[in-house]
């Protein structure tokens, strides 16, 4: 697949995520409660981060954006913590800004 | 063009999803013991499951022409109960020698806790044991890289676990690369919101290559699709790679890594 055919199968679709990404932080403008960007949420901070790496020109984004996601602590743990959320949050982070 | 999905949990399934796989050319599926969305009271509950694995839903599975395997465990997320991980991992062998089980999983990590880790250690241990293959989860999320690194050091520290026989699941962009440099089998999931898209595991195809390389559905009860390996190989179609290519990856590949298993059955003349 060439890159014009590549652009050519894969614009539209990538457009419209792209439209939705813009909408959501859109709507978390609008949200009541929204302290952003001082109180992000931390997931929320993190899609940031994500969001800035996708320009930056290096490659290896899809990796690279998911490292950004993760848990970047290598020892096992005692307990199980919270379930999974998407971005990794150090413990006692609170969880939203809402309850900031 | 036939195919077959690796992992996918059918009890969670219909049975017009039997009927829309054998449609779209399923030939074969593997079944691997998971947390059922809620976490059971007893090992009792298991040794039920685990009959239905083994008995019933292959005949659910030979209604429509599709051969049905399964894997045996307690799975990551209720293995942090370490009594109750003992109990059920001594229910294991009475089951492996029935005609539908390949081997061990999946086992692996679920929050990368010492007590999953412990368990995940009895199992690779178990396998061993009854020289069985392996099936592997790695962690949600955030928890993926981190497990995927712990689990890939457990199972290397049991030097006679061979890597060519254990096929790590969920693999992303960032996992898939220590799990093939490690000699494992990678395994990519195709779900809708979380692990890959059809698109990412064809971008992870062209990027790697296909040598050790499978993609499987993990239809289960939550967000997914019975259907997306049939829509993976689409994709690649429409890629231009080639019918030779796609069944490679989609069937021969599969065949290989389950043909270590000398009940699971593969013909290539007719499949």
């Amino acid at each position: 697949m060439t890159y014009t055919q590549a652009v050519d199968a894969y614009f539209q679709e990538h457009r419209a995520k792209l439209i939705d990404i813009a909408a959501f932080f859109d709507r978390l403008d609008r949200a009541p409660g929204n302290k952003a960007p001082r109180h992000d949420d931390p997931r929320v901070a993190a899609l940031r981060r994500c969001i800035a790496l996708l320009n930056d020109g290096q490659p290896n984004r899809a990796r690279r954006v998911l490292e950004t996601l993760s848990d970047p602590t290598t020892a096992p743990t005692d307990q199980p913590g919270s379930p999974a959320t998407g971005a990794y949050t150090p413990p006692n982070t609170p969880s939203s800004n809402a309850n900031t | 063009m036939n195919y077959i999905d690796p992992h996918i949990h059918m009890v969670s399934r219909t049975t017009d999803d039997y009927r829309r796989m054998a449609m779209a050319g399923c030939v074969a599926v593997t079944e691997p013991a998971f947390w059922a969305g809620f976490d059971r009271s007893s090992p009792q509950g298991f040794h039920d499951y685990f009959r239905q694995l083994t008995d019933y839903e292959p005949r659910r599975a030979a209604a429509f022409g599709i051969r049905h395997y399964c894997w045996l465990c307690i799975n990551p997320k209720e293995a942090q109960d370490m009594a109750l991980a003992k109990d059920v991992i001594a229910l294991i062998p009475q089951f492996l020698d029935e005609p539908n089980v390949l081997g061990i999983g999946e086992i692996g990590l679920n929050k990368n806790t010492k007590n999953e880790l412990a368990v995940l250690e009895q199992q690779i241990a178990l396998a061993d044991q009854h020289n069985r293959l392996i099936l592997v989860h790695t962690p949600h999320l955030e928890d993926k890289l981190k497990g995927t690194l712990l689990i890939i050091d457990a199972i290397k520290r049991n030097t006679r676990i061979d890597p060519a026989r254990v096929l790590i699941d969920h693999v992303e962009e960032h996992t898939v690369a220590a799990v093939l440099d490690a000699g494992f089998w990678a395994g990519m999931t195709l779900y809708p919101d979380s692990k890959c898209t059809p698109q990412r595991a064809v971008d992870i195809l062209e990027t790697y290559g296909h040598h050790r390389l499978v993609m499987n559905s993990a239809g289960d009860w939550g967000p997914s699709d019975p259907l997306s390996v049939p829509h993976a190989r689409l994709e690649m179609l429409t890629r231009g790679h080639t019918r030779d290519t796609v069944t490679q990856v989609t069937l021969h590949n599969p065949a290989t890594f389950l043909g270590q298993c000398d009940k699971f059955r593969f013909d290539s003349a007719t499949d």
